[in-house]
């Protein structure tokens, strides 16, 4: 019972898919991040006029991301785009992460007060250095548990990508469990490398948030 | 470059298919916020004993649920459960999996609810003579119900977002397995895949539609 098939080079197998995870994560926050403070930006200034904008992002919320990839990757080919599944795999998790981060830096710009904003404004500060030196420093602090939260959520969401051939650590696990035939125990496997990212990325998080509190 | 030409045609006649199983979807997504909601009641209750078994269970549920996949854990109910020679089928794994999800993140909601309802309400029903229960069914609930009510919109879509899961399980009658299953008969993902989101965006927002109504009606005063 207590005997297992499992070798080095499986786990091995197991960490490259782990990596594979991260690396989609970075990108696709990256590609998020850049995207989301451009719309929210744009959305918490010209509310009225970028509300297609807010229209098309909701629809990225409210489409399974199994299905934005099946769509995306046939897209890809009908276009005759040549990509690779992971250069799809950023560019849908990308738009993804920026129709929720795009809410995120809207609701913090949005909580910087008018008053403080005027302030800056009244004290000779362009608009440009307004945002620059008043809204980016107070409304990162206000957007940062949320973009936390994020930055979990896709990297939760990158397991999806099996689906369009990516081997990341879940479809790695699932390789693993065809040859060995212990399910149990490669899925535990797999499972504690996630629960060990998600862990290490919330600490990492917290340590930034109190380190900023310090300040306020 | 663009030379491919769209059959939107076989994809229509394929709708009634699909508005079938977009039924299924949101009977699956429906019965795991049922189910969900329950159990994330008593692991909050659970939280919040002084008995550390009780205690670390929900603790121990609350952060796998929230720091795993969702389908990791689809996953582990359809694949690992064989090791112990039970074998259920795809749509139970699902249904289980996105059950076990919600109650972990619900439970986290109604911790935020229960704070959000100050003590002294608890300690000013009793002194009025209210029983621990009737505080709980007067007073507790109905304003803890009132905070928890968009985070729990919001699961429900999130629910209904997550069962599109059971096709990578082997389901094949909710709306993503339907859609897959004429995927593979035709090779035409695009126009079947298109019709499928649109179909999920309306659900999507009739959910939401239906909860702001209904907020409206209850919350008036």
């Amino acid at each position: 019972m207590l005997t297992t098939s499992i070798t080095s080079t499986d786990l091995l197998f197991l960490l490259q898919g782990a990596w594979t995870t991260i690396l989609l994560t970075l990108w696709a926050m990256l590609l998020g991040t850049a995207g989301g403070v451009i719309c929210g930006l744009l959305r918490a200034t010209l509310p009225r006029a970028t509300l297609p904008l807010a229209w098309v992002l909701d629809a990225f919320r409210s489409v399974p991301l199994l299905i934005q990839f099946v769509l995306f990757n046939s897209l890809k080919s009908i276009a005759g785009l040549d990509w690779s599944a992971f250069s799809v795999a950023c560019a849908v998790l990308g738009v993804y992460a920026a129709a929720y981060c795009t809410e995120i830096v809207r609701s913090g710009v949005l909580a910087v007060s008018p008053n403080v904003r005027r302030a800056g404004r009244s004290l000779g500060l362009n608009y440009w250095q307004d945002l620059r030196y008043i809204v980016l420093p107070m409304a990162t602090r206000i957007a940062f548990p949320g973009w936390l939260n994020l930055a979990l959520s896709v990297m939760k969401d990158t397991a999806l990508v099996m689906w369009i051939g990516i081997v990341e650590l879940l479809r790695a696990s699932q390789i693993i469990v065809t040859r060995i035939q212990e399910p149990l125990l490669v899925l535990c496997i797999a499972g504690l490398i996630y629960y060990f990212i998600s862990l290490v990325v919330a600490r990492l998080g917290n340590q930034l948030e109190k380190r900023w509190q310090e300040n306020d | 470059m663009f030379d491919y030409s769209f059959h939107w045609r076989s994809a229509f006649k394929a709708l009634p298919d699909m508005l079938g199983g977009a039924w299924v979807t949101f009977e699956t997504a429906a019965l795991s916020m049922i189910f969900g909601v329950l159990i994330a009641l008593c692991l909050t209750l659970m939280r919040q004993t002084k008995n550390p078994l009780a205690r670390g269970f929900g603790n121990a549920w609350v952060s796998v649920a929230r720091n795993t996949p969702s389908l990791f854990q689809i996953y582990l109910l359809y694949f690992g459960l064989g090791s112990f020679g039970i074998h259920i089928s795809s749509w139970a794994a699902l249904l289980a999996g996105i059950t076990f999800n919600n109650a972990g993140y619900l439970a986290e909601n109604f911790r935020g609810g229960l704070k959000a309802v100050p003590e002294t309400q608890m300690r000013a029903a009793r002194s009025l003579g209210m029983s621990a229960f009737k505080t709980y069914q007067l007073v507790i609930i109905p304003q803890l119900l009132r905070i928890v009510f968009y985070p729990l919109t919001n699961q429900m879509v999130w629910a209904v977002l997550m069962t599109s899961l059971g096709v990578i399980v082997g389901l094949n009658n909710d709306l993503t397995g339907v859609t897959q299953g004429y995927n593979v008969k035709t090779f035409r993902t695009f126009e079947y895949f298109a019709l499928a989101a649109v179909l999920y965006y309306l659900i999507a927002k009739a959910i939401v539609l239906v909860a702001r109504l209904l907020g409206w009606r209850l919350f008036r005063y």
